[in-house]
């Protein structure tokens, strides 16, 4: 049986609280055996979830929160953030054409790309009305 | 406290920007007022130096989205130099590398845009 660590987080929904948060997931993280470069991915991929969560789910109402939980053990790293706002539709995002974006001038989209990219695997859970992400990546 | 910083400064014709720290969701917004003041200002020959910027988020990437098309639509271009590994890895991941001008630093920028001129 494996021995998981776990660190929970209650943070305000403002990105002026992304350092903090991702402070929160290097400083936890390091404590176990992963490589720089792991942890790295699991922080940016925690920063983009938690910047949408503010966005889109919250748009912007600083008075919400955000509830960030990692879970660690000797073979993999799992984060999951809750929000209690507008859940998101994963089966009508597409990944952004970044080249059609400059051209039209647009930006975003490429936060949930870089999520799918740095983790292994990504899931959209709701239940009871909270959602959740839940990313997870296999130590390298 | 701010964990990100600009200074703007002139380097022979053109425009640099010496980024420090940590571009994120909150500090992309003084990138973006920066490059704005330097287009308002007709200043389209742009190179952003990364050498001190120690991390970045889709947020940052972002604003040069945002802004690339009119400054080439002007005659000029934002040129990126000095990434660190770890932050062109992010740049990579979404495929900028074929988009825009990334390189090694300030003289092969200069370089770049004398060349495009002729």
């Amino acid at each position: 049986m494996s021995s998981n660590s776990i660190y929970n987080f209650k943070v305000k929904a403002s990105t002026e609280k992304l350092a903090e948060v991702r402070r929160f997931v290097a400083n936890n993280a390091s404590k176990h055996q992963y490589s720089k470069k792991d942890i790295e991915d699991v922080r940016l991929a925690v920063d983009e979830a938690f910047t949408n969560i503010i966005k889109h789910a919250y748009n912007y109402n600083e008075n919400e929160q955000v509830e960030i939980e990692l879970d660690i053990n000797k073979d993999q790293i799992c984060v999951s953030l809750f929000d209690k706002g507008k859940s998101f539709d994963s089966s009508t995002y597409r990944f952004p054409n970044v080249r059609e974006q400059i051209r039209e001038k647009k930006r975003g989209g490429m936060g949930v790309y870089l999520m799918h990219k740095l983790m292994d695997d990504v899931q959209y859970l709701r239940d009871s009305g909270i959602n959740e992400i839940k990313m997870c990546k296999k130590k390298s | 406290m701010k964990n990100f910083r600009i200074e703007h400064r002139k380097s022979e014709d053109y425009d640099v920007l010496d980024l420090e720290g940590e571009l994120d969701a909150h500090t992309a917004s003084q990138l973006e007022d920066e490059l704005k003041e330097l287009i308002a200002k007709n200043k389209y020959n742009i190179i952003v130096n990364f050498d001190d910027l120690d991390y970045i988020a889709s947020a940052g990437l972002g604003v040069f989205m945002a802004y690339i098309e009119d400054v080439r639509s002007l005659g000029g271009d934002i040129k990126l130099t000095n990434m660190s590994k770890r932050v062109y890895n992010v740049f990579d991941l979404l495929g900028f590398p074929t988009l825009y001008d990334i390189l090694e630093d300030e003289e092969d920028a200069i370089q770049k845009f004398i060349n495009s001129d002729d």
